[in-house]
C-alpha cells in the first residue's frame, strides 16, 4: 500500500479504541492523539499573499473549491487569530522580516504551507536576483511544499488535506520540535 | 497662446535661451529629446516649467542609464516632462561621471520627483543633491551595492539560456 494511503487509512477515525461494556461502550484514547485530531479539523489560515498564488489560494476559499469543507473555515486578517500562514508568493529580502514577525506573532500551534514554486526555491522568474529569498524555509520552517507555478487550486486543496495528517500523525516541524527540550 | 505647441517651437525656444548648452537633439517616434550639461537641469527644467507657451508641469518618468563604455559620462539622468495643456512629452537627458554621480534634485519643481529620484538613487546610485529624503526606496536598506549598475551579472554564470549580453553586460559565455 502506498505511504499516503497508509497514513489516511491510520487517520481515518477518531482517534482510540473502543472498550465494551455492558450498556454500551469507552473509547480509550491518548489525550495528545484528541488534540491533534481536533486542532487539525480546524486550522484558520492567514490572509497572506505576495504574488499571483494569492489568486489561486483566493479561489480555494471561494465556492467554487471552498477549503472550509475541510477545516479551513475563516481566513483571518490577524496574525494572532490564524493557525497556518499560506506563503502564496515570491518572499523578497524586504519581505523577509515581516514574514518572520508574522510567523512570531502567530500563536502556538502554528503550521507553514509553502505555495508554489516561489516559496519553495525562489521561483522559475526572479531566484537569481538581487532581492529574492531563495526559498521561505530560509526565513521560517515550512511542513507542507505545494510545487506549480501558481499550483492548480485542487494542489493547494491536497497540500491542506496533507497537512491534517501531518497533525495527526504528530509530524509537523512544530510538533517535532516540541518533543526536544528548548534551548 | 493661439499658436500650436510643437517640436520645433520648444527646440527654438530653448537655443534662444540656452545656446549651445542643448545639444543631441534628435525626435525618436516623435518625442523631441535633447541633452543638457549636469549643471544646467535645474535651470533648464525651471525654464519649461515656468515659460506660459511651454508649461511642462508635470514630471512623467525619472531614470538612469548605466553605459560603462562611455568614459566620464557613465551614467545618464532621463527626465520625461508633460505638457498636460497641449499634450506634448518631451526628453530631457543629463550625463554625469559614475565616480562623481552628483545632480540637482528636481523636487523643488515637481513634487512627483521626490520618490522617483528616491528610486534613482536606490537602483543606480544617482546622488540627487538636495533632496529632502534620498534613501532606499523599493530594497533594503542594508544593501550595499547599486544592483541596476553593468558591473553586477544579471543572471547566474553558469545558465547558458539566459546570456548576460543580451541584456548589454557583455558575454557570460566564456
Amino acid at each position: 500500500m502506498d505511504v499516503r494511503e497508509q497514513i489516511r487509512e491510520t487517520n481515518k477515525d477518531f482517534p482510540g479504541q473502543i472498550h465494551p461494556v455492558p450498556g454500551g461502550g469507552i473509547v480509550v484514547s491518548k489525550f495528545d492523539d484528541i488534540i491533534n485530531w481536533a486542532r487539525s479539523n480546524s486550522l484558520w489560515p492567514l490572509t497572506f499573499a505576495t504574488s499571483c498564488c494569492g489568486i489561486e489560494m483566493m479561489s480555494v476559499a471561494s465556492s467554487k473549491y471552498d477549503f472550509s469543507r475541510f477545516g479551513f473555515e475563516v481566513a483571518r486578517a490577524s496574525p494572532r487569530q490564524a493557525d497556518v500562514i499560506i506563503i502564496a508568493g515570491t518572499i523578497v529580502n524586504k519581505m523577509a522580516p515581516v514574514l518572520k514577525r508574522l510567523y512570531d506573532q502567530m500563536p502556538d500551534p502554528k503550521y507553514v504551507i509553502a505555495m508554489g514554486a516561489c516559496a519553495i526555491s525562489g521561483g522559475p522568474f526572479f531566484y537569481n536576483t538581487y532581492s529574492v529569498v531563495k526559498g521561505a524555509d530560509h526565513v521560517i520552517p515550512v511542513d507542507v511544499y505545494i510545487p506549480g507555478c501558481p499550483p492548480r487550486p485542487e494542489a493547494l486543496l491536497h497540500a491542506l488535506i496533507a497537512l491534517q495528517e501531518k497533525i495527526k500523525s504528530g509530524f509537523t516541524r512544530e510538533q517535532i520540535r516540541g518533543e526536544k527540550p528548548q534551548p | 497662446m493661439s499658436t500650436v505647441l510643437t517640436n520645433q517651437i520648444i527646440q527654438k525656444r530653448l537655443v534662444e535661451k540656452f545656446g549651445d548648452a542643448v545639444t543631441n537633439m534628435e525626435e525618436p517616434y516623435g518625442m523631441f529629446s535633447f541633452e543638457v550639461p549636469k549643471d544646467l537641469n535645474l535651470k533648464v527644467m525651471e525654464f519649461l516649467y515656468d515659460e506660459p507657451d511651454l508649461n511642462f508641469r508635470f514630471l512623467t518618468d525619472v531614470c538612469a542609464v548605466h553605459y560603462p563604455d562611455q568614459k566620464g559620462r557613465e551614467l545618464a539622468v532621463v527626465y520625461h516632462l508633460h505638457n498636460m495643456v497641449d499634450n506634448i512629452r518631451i526628453r530631457m537627458k543629463i550625463f554625469t561621471d559614475i565616480n562623481e554621480p552628483d545632480v540637482f534634485t528636481a523636487t523643488s519643481l515637481y513634487q512627483s520627483a521626490n520618490w522617483q529620484e528616491r528610486e534613482t538613487y536606490d537602483f543606480y546610485g544617482v546622488n540627487f543633491l538636495g533632496h529632502p529624503n534620498l534613501k532606499r526606496i523599493l530594497n533594503v536598506d542594508e544593501m550595499d551595492y547599486f544592483p541596476m549598475r553593468k558591473e553586477y551579472p544579471l543572471e547566474d554564470r553558469a545558465r547558458l539560456d539566459k546570456d548576460d549580453e543580451m541584456f548589454g553586460r557583455g558575454g557570460s559565455v566564456v
